[in-house]
């Protein structure tokens, strides 16, 4: 044992020390704010306020009752730190641009800066953190008559000692001094508490190594041989049976979680961040310091066990080892490290819990009764730091409270893990604020009320065994006596131990209302605008730049508010230098932006935008602009892969373009060609006309034989005229190259009977008979039934119109030879003498006058329809006089 | 003096008709062919005042026959006289290029024909 007057020196000393390095470390960081006080060390070392005295103590107390499942405690934070990193560097991120000043904030900003939800944050951590706040307590009171008390350990887990009301009392107003002095000096949250933040990483070194210099010397002078060490270890010790369980997986979880949604811990990782290279590092060098703090636990654990006497209580091994080996100096050291745990926990807790009841409760509550914008500027600033100092008093004496009551009982045992559970049920509202746009502010506290109910119901309730709210009879059988509200035993699930039952409804049922009641709604459009800040995070957009909210105010008004809250000092910052330097009488809205943004810093983002809201005379919020936004991002990975597929479809309709363009100037080509053609045709018999009309009109003298000749050449020249536009109303007809090509397999007879009836009447009216010879059986072709068709209609009608024979006759036959289908017109008119027979094909042939009586154009057409079809349109002389026309078409074998 | 004589290279009978009757009214002496190897033929047996030379021509046409006269060493100064009906600028050009003296285009105007062959062969 050791003088108690020596260990309360060494304490003041100690906090002495503490209290010298805050001060020189505020001082240092005001003149240099980027000194080492930002280094990433530093920063890790203070997140590791994640270590209190529940590791510094609990740990090896954990490990001797329940093996290795301590270790799940420092394996989610782990996981966290390195598999997590993406996740914390967007919260992170979105903590110092939006000048976050706690965990409540931030959910209560993301979800349309809801007032109600931040307090609702506010009173969960409160209630979760008093009996985590009277733990600490506990320790130290413990830690400190283990130590100055002979078998100080065995009598402290008997509950024969009564703890020192003195100490922890004083104990409780020192943390409250210390806490004021450096933690509440502004009220700006963002202006980092970097006094404190060097005291704590003071602290966490301090702890660190007290607990790996008892840890080693444990190791070397008590366990002997490792083989000796493992020999000797409790069966329970390193049970595995008891690890490796849902427990197991549970309580990573749920360190996990806590790691990201402790006030204090957001308070450290989150709010006094500066820069995302003090992150990287602490993803590393945090997972680093649970290893090397957990290192020496299993041997303490196992040479307590072995060396202790039995009834010691496990929780304090660290200190009774050295204690009951007479190593007082060991001692002290172990105790230091055990207060350096607690109260680095008490002093960031109730920093973190301060800011969250002024921003989150107070702060609301003066502005409904119109408390704040009256009275000069210091009286509101006065006003604030006082609601703090009180919130830090007021929080650390109802964990002192708590202490006191329950100081008897077992209760604070396992506080740490029910505090843990309490405290996580943000963790839903969290992730999906940073990742899902449809959450509504609805959600959020539906699912976060639930939650905390949940947890009160079957944890935190239960966890006083009858003494408080919940009777052991309802604790038993449930309420009302009805069994399926047994709060451990929620709707019949008897499986679980009480952590996991509870831990498993809580996040549930938080989840499940938080995504059920989203969907009942759509978010508001503050709500969506302030998804698309925090989800597009690193798209770095700013409001103004958005353009979505507008808003109207005076800027006398702003100036008012910024002078009452931010002080006069930054307000002539803010509006001398920044985007009011205009002077205007109406803020634009990027200097309302930036009121509002420097509010939140100091009062949270709900005060802020109410504050700002009260000179605001309207306000719209562009919702397409913020349906726009919102969908941006998704739409640009959409865009892009569209892009491809329209290119693509692009590349697709520019060949067809390419090609169609090709075809239509082949067609122009012809068309010209054919316009030509039929110019060079009508001109031809015009000139015969006009000549010899000019000659009757200038020769009177003429003698009539020669005028009679003349006009008839004028006349048969007319004739000619009219079978030339005939003939290119035939070609019309047939529209050759302008229809799409359909191939499809037909019976060419049957487009020749359709021929046959077509060309009928125009025989009738001729007198001339048509008649059909052979059939062909079976055949069938590849092309376009209609257009072979009017190939026949064409050689037909053409066989009746220039037919001279008195009884005009049309004999036609089909037939196939071997892979040929062929078919025959023949006529038994003048037929065609051989030498015109090629150019009878061509279009306006020059053989074609009129003692041949014009073919007209139909002919070269069909000509090239034949062709198409891949065969041949040929003419010989028929046996019954006149031309035979010979078809001739490729068969189809299908 | 003796009547300059002028060819008339054309395949259209009554053109050639026509052609035939303006021209032998207005003194000229006039032979026809019907085609570019008759032309080529006549024009190697005999010495004329003028062609009048239509461009579309079975077998070898009027710009063939043209080419042909003008390479010739004897012909080449010899007026020539095209005749279209295509009427179309490219054609006049191309006919042009090649050596035609005067290009007219059908339906044409009798006087404007007689006038033409009067002024190029010297009348």
């Amino acid at each position: 044992m050791l003088p108690a007057n020596l260990v309360v020196l060494v304490c003041l000393a100690y906090v002495a020390v503490l209290f010298v390095v805050a001060f020189v470390g505020d001082r240092r960081a005001r003149k240099n704010p980027a000194g080492w006080l930002s280094s990433p060390l530093v920063y890790t070392l203070s997140i590791s306020i994640y270590c209190t005295s529940w590791t510094f103590f609990g740990s090896v107390g954990s490990a001797a009752k329940n093996g290795l499942e301590f270790a799940t405690i420092y394996l989610g934070p782990t996981i966290v730190f390195v598999g997590w990193w993406i996740f914390l560097r967007k919260l992170v991120t979105i903590g110092r641009t939006y000048h976050t000043t706690s965990i409540a904030d931030l959910i209560s900003a993301r979800f349309g800066k809801n007032p109600a939800l931040g307090a609702m944050i506010t009173v969960l951590a409160l209630v979760a953190i008093t009996p985590y706040i009277a733990l600490q307590l506990k320790a130290i009171s413990a830690s400190f008559q283990v130590i100055t008390f002979p078998a100080g350990a065995v009598a402290a887990a008997a509950g024969s000692l009564e703890p020192d009301f003195a100490i922890a009392f004083w104990l409780a107003a020192g943390l409250c001094v210390f806490s004021i002095i450096f933690g509440v000096r502004n009220i700006d949250v963002n202006e980092r508490h970097h006094g404190v933040i060097a005291a704590i990483a003071l602290e966490a070194l301090v702890k660190l190594v007290a607990f790996l210099v008892v840890g080693l010397w444990v190791y070397l002078a008590l366990s002997g041989t490792p083989e000796e060490m493992f020999r000797n270890a409790p069966v329970s010790l390193l049970n595995p049976q008891q690890s490796f369980g849902e427990r197991w997986v549970a309580l990573c979880f749920l360190s996990g979680a806590a790691v990201i949604c402790l006030p204090r811990q957001f308070q450290v990782t989150v709010v006094e961040n500066s820069s995302e290279e003090q992150l990287r590092t602490a993803s590393w060098m945090f997972p680093l310091y649970l290893f090397l703090i957990n290192l020496f636990v299993i041997p303490i654990a196992m040479a307590g066990l072995n060396f202790l006497p039995e009834g010691t209580d496990p929780d304090l091994f660290v200190l009774a080892l050295p204690m009951a080996e007479g190593q007082g100096s060991l001692g002290l050291l172990a105790f230091l490290g055990g207060f350096s745990s607690a109260t680095s926990m008490v002093i960031v807790s109730s920093i973190a819990l301060s800011t969250m009841i002024s921003n989150h409760i107070i702060m609301p509550i003066a502005m409904r009764f119109s408390m704040v914008p009256t009275g000069s500027s210091q009286n509101v600033r006065s006003f604030i730091l006082v609601t703090r100092r009180l919130s830090i008093i007021f929080i650390v004496f109802l964990g002192f409270v708590y202490f006191w009551i329950s100081r008897t009982s077992d209760a604070l045992a396992s506080i740490g893990l029910i505090s843990f559970c309490g405290l996580i049920q943000p963790l839903p509202a969290l992730v999906a604020g940073l990742y899902w746009r449809r959450a509504t502010h609805g959600g959020a506290i539906a699912g976060l009320g639930a939650g905390f109910l949940i947890w009160c119901y079957t944890l935190f309730l239960p966890s006083f065994e009858g003494a408080f709210v919940l009777s052991s009879d309802v604790i038993e059988h449930g309420l009302f006596g009805w069994s399926w509200l047994r709060p451990h035993a929620l709707f019949g699930l008897e499986a679980f131990d009480p952590l996991v039952h509870a831990l498993f409804w809580s996040m549930a049922v938080n989840s499940a209302l938080l995504i059920g009641v989203s969907l009942l709604r759509e978010p508001t459009p503050l709500t969506r605008f302030q998804a698309t800040l925090f989800i597009d995070i690193f798209r770095r957009q700013t409001e103004s730049e958005l353009g979505v909210i507008r808003r109207t105010a005076r800027v006398s008004d702003l100036r008012q508010i910024a002078d009452r809250i931010l002080g006069p000092s930054e307000a002539v910052q803010l509006f001398e230098h920044g985007a009011a330097a205009e002077k205007a009488v109406i803020a634009s809205d990027e200097l309302i932006s930036q009121v509002e943004q420097r509010l939140a810093a100091n009062v949270g983002a709900a005060s802020a935008r109410s504050l700002v809201s009260r000179v605001v005379t309207d306000e719209t919020i562009s919702v397409d602009e913020l349906k726009r936004l919102a969908g941006e991002a998704e739409q640009i990975r959409a865009y892009s892969a569209e892009l491809e597929r329209k290119s693509r479809q692009i590349e697709a309709t520019a060949a067809e373009l390419a090609e169609a363009n090709e075809r239509l100037r082949e067609i122009d080509v012809r068309k010209d060609e054919f316009l030509s053609q039929v110019s060079h045709e009508v001109r031809t018999p015009m000139t015969s006309i006009r000549s010899f009309s000019e000659i009757l009109l200038n020769n009177r003298d003429l003698d009539e034989t020669r005028k009679l000749h003349f006009l008839g050449i004028i006349q048969s020249e007319s004739f000619r005229l009219t079978r030339l536009l005939d003939g290119i109303l035939d070609m019309n007809l047939m529209e050759p190259g302008m229809q799409p090509w359909e191939a499809t397999s037909f019976d060419p007879e049957d487009a020749l009977d359709q021929a046959i009836a077509t060309c009928e009447p125009l025989a009738r009216a001729a007198g001339a008979s048509i008649i059909r010879r052979r059939r062909a059986r079976n055949a069938r072709i590849m092309g376009s039934r209609d257009q072979l068709a009017q190939v026949f209609i064409n050689l037909i009608s053409n066989s009746i119109k220039h037919n001279s024979n008195a009884e005009p006759e049309i004999a036609i036959s089909g037939g196939t030879r071997k892979t040929v289908y062929e078919l025959r017109i023949a006529d038994n008119g003048q037929g065609i003498p051989e030498r015109d027979r090629d150019q009878i094909f061509q279009k306006f042939y020059r053989g074609q006058q009129t003692r041949h009586r014009g073919v007209g154009l139909g002919l070269p057409i069909s000509r090239q329809i034949v062709e198409r079809f891949g065969g041949e349109l040929g003419l010989s002389d028929a046996k019954i006089g006149g031309a035979e026309f010979i078809v001739r078409l490729p068969l189809h074998q299908p | 003096m003796s009547k300059a004589r002028v060819l008339i290279v054309e395949d259209e009978p009554n053109i050639v008709e026509s052609l035939s009757f303006i021209l032998g009214r207005a003194g000229f002496d006039i032979e026809t062919a019907v085609d570019g190897a008759e032309a080529l033929q006549r024009l190697r047996r005999q010495v004329y005042s003028a062609l009048i030379l239509d461009l579309m021509l079975p077998g070898i046409n009027g710009f063939d026959v043209l080419r042909s006269v003008r390479s010739d060493g004897e012909l080449k100064d010899m007026p020539v006289i095209v005749l279209t009906a295509k009427g179309q600028a490219a054609d006049r050009q191309a006919a042009e290029a090649i050596g035609a003296t005067a290009f007219i285009t059908k339906p044409f105007s009798n006087a404007e024909i007689v006038q033409r062959v009067s002024e190029l062969t010297g009348g």
